[in-house]
């Protein structure tokens, strides 16, 4: 048997593929690429916030008794409009949901957007424009001490009114 | 030489050596003396580039110049070859890295100080404004010059086998320089940076368009992520700003060195330049130096190289490569030098003559009205006043991704190096420009006049995904591929279908680039000039 094995010449000895020794550097090599993806996905983790600057997005509006009805009530820092109607209180997001701008509401209710021309109707909805929803509507509450509180973050259905 | 002097110095005669005892200091003292000949000897180590051979030595014994071959091709180094294009793209990225560490030594960032802090630097600190024009206007050159680049560079088809590899890399190369451009563009602060990245940051958000269509938003919403990545919080704010500085100044640019690295070595490694077969008949007397061929018997390389970097042409070319080439010591440094020198000399008069735009502070409760991106990205701008998605992230992916893979889709192996690769290129990069300046001055005009889906009785109420994919974006894409198709169709060549598709979206992008920036006006609306604009 070993005689005939070294009389193949050097180069052939080693030629017959080896399934074991490729199989276990096929794995190997795939270990090192599956470590560093994970790795570099562990390094993408950090940057993914998990606590937002914002994360106080409850804010305090006043007594609701201050808010009339016929005229609503603007709050510039919050980019949160107030209204009350025959129903109860509402507030409705001023931040336009095509790319962000601030929509602006006109004499007769309507909401425009400066930046690409979005129309939003006095309840928010979708009148023209790129916009590919209406206006959000925002939650909101009346606190223990009778202050009506926003959160600017959490949307509730378009009619949703707050009796108060 | 350098071998020269260690032998000299191993096989001292007697009498110096004995001099040595007598006088060490003497030694010292006439050390001394020739030190700053022997640093000469030990910085250079050639003679004077007088011969072809210290030419050659000139180059690839430097550090600096080793990059370039030490002959090239007198084709690549005609002004009509390349334009200089390249070398102004570098050269902006040098000045960008330099006047850009210069900022950040008086640059805050932070929402209550970052302002204050381009203030104090456009006009506390000396220099300081004159600086910072350099800055931006090298910024928007180089953004500039980027496209001149590649659209040279695919025009003369240098795309082709065996460059594929590099027109991908300079691909990544002309994302990475908008990424820079764009980051940069929030750091002042100021109520259009602000304004602009808001939008930015929405467009980023904005495969919402598509997951809220398919109703799957709330268990799969790449657009949040997205979002939150770059900005860490839901508005434009100081995470925000923190994070387009470290983007801005070591992340991108960090990665774009290292992409400029390999592309500059791919050239050398495919070949140099693209140059067509024309370029290697007989060479005319066209003044470059130490161009003829040597009248004593060349000595002996000094520099061997591998069979496979001779043979990377289609034929083997004896002897002719050889005789068209001139030395690049000092020829393509000339060239190179002259590329620099103007376009450092028009950074400095344009930093000289204009200052960079700075509005007032960031307002969050007050948009900017129009709030306009950089210029280069307005024609989306344009496109995403129809669909966000489309406009921003759709359409953008389709255009980066189809020019990238154009090299593996058109193989064809004629005419590299030629302009439009020859006169039915030309015809068809014309006729592709008339139509595509047809079809979006057409179009622009019919939504400006009409408007869209949205504005029109029987349709205003048609549901988000219908106007995401059917939108005057999709139907210019949708005709330049149709287009295309029919060029190759009817020419039976994979290259001018490749030059009917380049040529209609660099002519749609221009076009709405234009449109954009002089004819929109508050609320996105129409205006012929800036001084309709109704004053508010
Ligand atoms: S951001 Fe309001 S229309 Fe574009």
């Amino acid at each position: 048997m070993s005689e005939t094995r070294v009389s193949f010449p050097e180069s052939q000895r080693f030629a017959p593929p080896e399934t074991r020794r490729d199989f276990l550097g096929l794995a190997a090599a795939w270990s090192a690429v599956a470590a560093f993806v994970m790795a570099m996905l562990g390094a993408l983790r950090l940057p993914m916030p998990s606590v937002f600057p914002e994360s106080n997005s409850q804010v305090k509006l006043g007594r609701p008794e201050a808010f009339l009805k016929g005229t609503p009530s603007y709050f510039p820092q919050h980019r949160l409009w107030v209204f009350r109607d025959e129903g109860g209180l509402h507030a409705i997001s001023s931040v336009c949901t095509h790319l962000g701008c601030i929509a602006e509401r006109g004499e007769d209710g309507k909401f425009k957007c400066p930046c690409h021309g979005s129309v939003f109707g006095p309840d928010g909805a979708l009148l023209g424009g790129p916009a590919p929803k209406g206006l959000v509507w925002v939650e909101l509450t009346v606190s223990p001490e009778e202050t009506l509180v926003a959160d600017t973050l959490k949307a509730v259905p378009a009619g949703t009114v707050l009796k108060a | 030489m350098v071998e020269g002097h260690t032998q000299a110095s191993s096989t001292e005669k007697p009498a110096a050596r004995a001099g040595r005892h007598a006088g060490p200091l003497r030694q010292f003292g006439s050390n001394l003396l020739t030190t700053p000949r022997e640093f000469r000897d030990a910085l250079i180590r050639h003679g004077k580039p007088t011969s072809d051979r210290a030419r050659s030595q000139t180059v690839f014994s430097n550090f600096f110049l080793h990059i370039l071959s030490v002959r090239m091709h007198r084709h690549s180094l005609k002004s009509a070859t390349t334009l200089g294009l390249g070398v102004a793209t570098f050269v902006l990225f040098v000045i960008l890295c330099l006047t850009g560490v210069l900022l950040m030594v008086y640059y805050k960032p932070s929402v209550d100080q970052a302002y204050d802090s381009m203030l104090d630097i456009m006009h506390v600190v000396p220099t300081g404004a004159f600086i910072r024009n350099v800055h931006r206007w090298s910024a928007h050159a180089m953004v500039a010059c980027v496209f001149l680049h590649m659209a040279r560079a695919f025009y003369t088809s240098a795309y082709k086998r065996p460059r594929q590899f590099n027109w991908v890399v300079g691909m990544g190369l002309f994302v990475l320089t908008l990424g820079l451009s764009f980051t940069g563009y929030l750091l002042p602060w100021d109520q259009l940076a602000f304004w602009a990245v808001t939008i930015g940051a929405n467009i980023a958000q904005s495969p919402q368009e598509l997951t809220d269509a398919l109703g799957v938003t709330g268990v799969f919403d790449p657009g949040r992520m997205q979002k939150e990545l770059l900005l860490g919080a839901h508005y434009v704010g100081q995470e925000a700003l923190i994070r387009f500085y470290v983007l801005h100044v070591i992340v991108l640019p960090v990665i774009t060195c290292v992409l400029i690295a390999v592309h500059f070595w791919r050239i050398r490694k495919d070949g140099g330049l693209v140059r067509p077969a024309s370029a290697d008949a007989a060479p005319e007397a066209d003044g470059f130096r130490g161009a003829q061929a040597p009248r004593r018997a060349a000595p002996a390389p000094l520099k061997t190289y591998g069979l496979m970097g001779l043979m990377q042409g289609r034929t083997p070319a004896v002897n002719r490569e050889m005789r068209n080439t001139v030395p690049t010591w000092p020829n393509a440094l000339y060239v190179i030098g002259a590329a620099t020198m103007l376009t450092v000399l028009a950074m400095l008069v344009l930093g000289y003559a204009y200052d960079a735009p700075l509005k007032e502070m960031a307002n969050p409760a007050v948009p900017e009205n129009p709030a306009k991106a950089p210029w280069y990205f307005l024609g989306l701008q344009e496109l995403v006043s129809y669909s966000a998605f489309m406009g921003g992230v759709g359409i953008p992916a389709i255009v980066v991704l189809g020019i990238a893979l154009v090299p593996f889709l058109d193989r064809e192996k004629e005419d590299a190096g030629v302009w439009f690769s020859g006169p039915r290129g030309r015809r068809v990069t014309a006729l592709s420009a008339a139509l595509a300046a047809a079809a979006v001055v057409g179009m622009l005009w019919f939504t400006v006049r009409f408007g869209w889906l949205r504005n029109w009785e029987a349709t205003a109420h048609v549901p988000q995904i219908v106007v995401t994919l059917f939108n005057p974006g999709t139907v210019y894409v949708a005709l330049f591929a149709l287009w295309s198709i029919g060029v190759v169709r009817a020419t039976g060549s994979t290259r001018m279908g490749a030059i009917a598709l380049f040529t209609c979206f660099l002519v749609g992008f221009v076009i709405l680039t234009y449109f954009a920036t002089v004819h929109r006006g508050p609320n996105w609306d129409f205006y012929w000039t800036h001084s309709e604009w109704p004053v508010h």
